[in-house]
């Protein structure tokens, strides 16, 4: 075992034990969008502080000169690659879901890309017309009816909760193109990842920056941006859960009428 | 859908043209679906054209605050992100925030509208919610797989006006409140020092 793994060990070995532990602590209230369960929140921030400290000093400059450096036909082609490596994880995932189509295609996607894609270079797959569809196992996880836990940030890998975090340590340690203790080479998996990565900071540096830089608190940002996207990725959306700006009458201009909302602020 | 919206902006052409249809008061008819739809279509079809305008930025950014105010209830999304510090805000100040609020938005999401150089909008579905109707879109952007976007639409104001967007899930009213809140924290609740910065942010 490399020096790098054994560090890697120890660092996340308590991280994984809070989050598993938070796994089983049923969640306290009705869950909405408009309240974070964020109890860690002093933490989180700490993690956040650092975060932005490994962005702003290694990881924002290494992704801007990269996507400057490389030509963007050859940058598709290692995200082509890179995501083809998740194919049979993706695979494994649907099928701890139960949802043998999506497994089938994961694993469909990953066999003609690598054959006739160039070893997952180029994306034929979906120029057939196959869509390529993400899963991990905090998917798994919330498809197994395991509650989303409380939000936590983590290092290095940014805005998580309990469940997902669960998700991230298992399923780079179970799956062998990402770690490999003995033979470090051939963690390809990782290392893609970690480019894909690097491309996405690097094209979108502008959105990104604006909410990392820009905004009055990046944490809480940050934190309302992964929690909503996350919940829209494995729940989808419903009226339900809708915020009803209309529905509070202490906000309603309308029913004040002392104030009148619709002055053409041009007509001024 | 796209057919339909050229369709419907070529017919409605020169005699309301500047004008825009839904600037023009029709609080007697009750929203309808193919409403709703269509004004997303506009709103779409507004801002493709002025992004293809070649204009400069700040000039497009103006545009884009004048298609925010003509299809968005503007007043009740700034109520909204104002939040509870809202409700100890003066008359005055109510509408001098919305007035700053519509500037920061149209500048802040303005800016991202260049990544939408080459891309398209397509309406899919729509649904009845609670307020009016839920116009589910996607975007097809250069070298990006399509993402959903999707419209709430509302005739609580008196006329047609979208009122929430969502992207991917992310709710624009939710995260300004958040933005806006924290804002407002950092500035120990000084509104009037809000709206001076809001309006200062280029």
């Amino acid at each position: 075992m490399t020096l790098t793994h054994q560090f890697l060990k120890v660092l996340c070995a308590p991280l994984l034990l809070a989050a598993v532990a938070g796994c089983t602590v049923p969640e306290t209230a009705t869950r909405s969008n408009e309240t974070p369960f964020d109890p860690y929140e002093a933490n989180n921030r700490g993690v956040h502080k650092f975060n932005l400290a490994v962005d702003r000093a290694f990881f924002r400059p290494a992704a801007i000169g990269y996507t400057k450096l490389i030509p963007d036909p050859i940058e598709d082609s290692f995200n082509n690659f890179a995501e083809n490596l998740s194919e049979p994880g993706d695979a494994a995932n649907f099928l701890l879901q139960g949802d043998f189509r999506q497994s089938g295609i994961s694993l469909g996607r990953f066999l003609m890309n690598s054959t006739i894609g160039f070893f997952g270079l180029a994306n034929p797959a979906s120029d057939f017309g196959i869509p390529e569809t993400d899963t991990d196992f905090g998917a798994t996880l919330a498809k197994w009816g395991f509650s989303e836990g409380a939000y936590i940030e983590l290092p290095f890998f940014g805005p998580s909760t309990q469940r997902d975090a669960v998700g991230v340590f298992v399923d780079f340690f179970t799956n062998p193109l990402t770690f490999a203790p003995q033979r470090p080479l051939e963690n390809v998996g990782f290392y893609a990842e970690f480019v894909e990565r690097l491309s996405d900071r690097g094209r979108f540096s502008d959105t990104v920056d604006a909410i990392l830089y820009e905004s009055a608190d990046s944490y809480a940002v940050a934190r309302i941006l992964y929690l909503q996207n996350r919940r829209f990725e494995l729940e989808g959306n419903s009226g339900d859960s809708y915020v009803d700006p209309y529905g509070d009458v202490a906000l309603d201009p309308y029913a004040d009428v002392s104030l009148d909302p619709y002055e053409d602020p041009y007509a001024e | 859908m796209q057919n339909n919206s050229s369709n419907r902006r070529n017919f409605l052409g020169g005699a309301v043209a500047g004008l825009g249809l839904l600037a023009l008061p029709m609080p007697a008819l009750a929203l309808t679906e193919s409403a709703a739809r269509s004004l997303v279509d506009q709103v779409v079809a507004d801002i493709n054209q002025v992004i293809a305008s070649g204009k400069s930025e700040s000039a497009m950014l103006r545009d884009f605050e004048r298609i925010f105010t003509r299809y968005a209830d503007v007043p009740i999304m700034a109520r909204y992100a104002l939040g509870n510090d809202g409700r100890r805000a003066s008359a005055a100040q109510m509408r001098n925030f919305t007035k700053a609020f519509q500037g920061y938005i149209s500048r802040k999401y303005g800016r991202r509208f260049r990544e939408f150089i080459g891309g398209r909008v397509e309406v899919e579905a729509a649904r009845q919610i609670k307020n009016g109707y839920e116009i589910r879109s996607k975007a097809y952007l250069r070298g990006e797989a399509p993402f959903d976007v999707t419209f709430l639409v509302s005739d609580k104001s008196g006329k047609n006006l979208f009122y929430n967007i969502f992207i991917e899930g992310v709710n624009l009213l939710l995260t300004e409140r958040t933005e806006i809140g924290a804002m407002l924290d950092r500035r120990g609740g000084n509104i009037d020092q809000l709206i001076a910065d809001l309006n200062a942010t280029s």
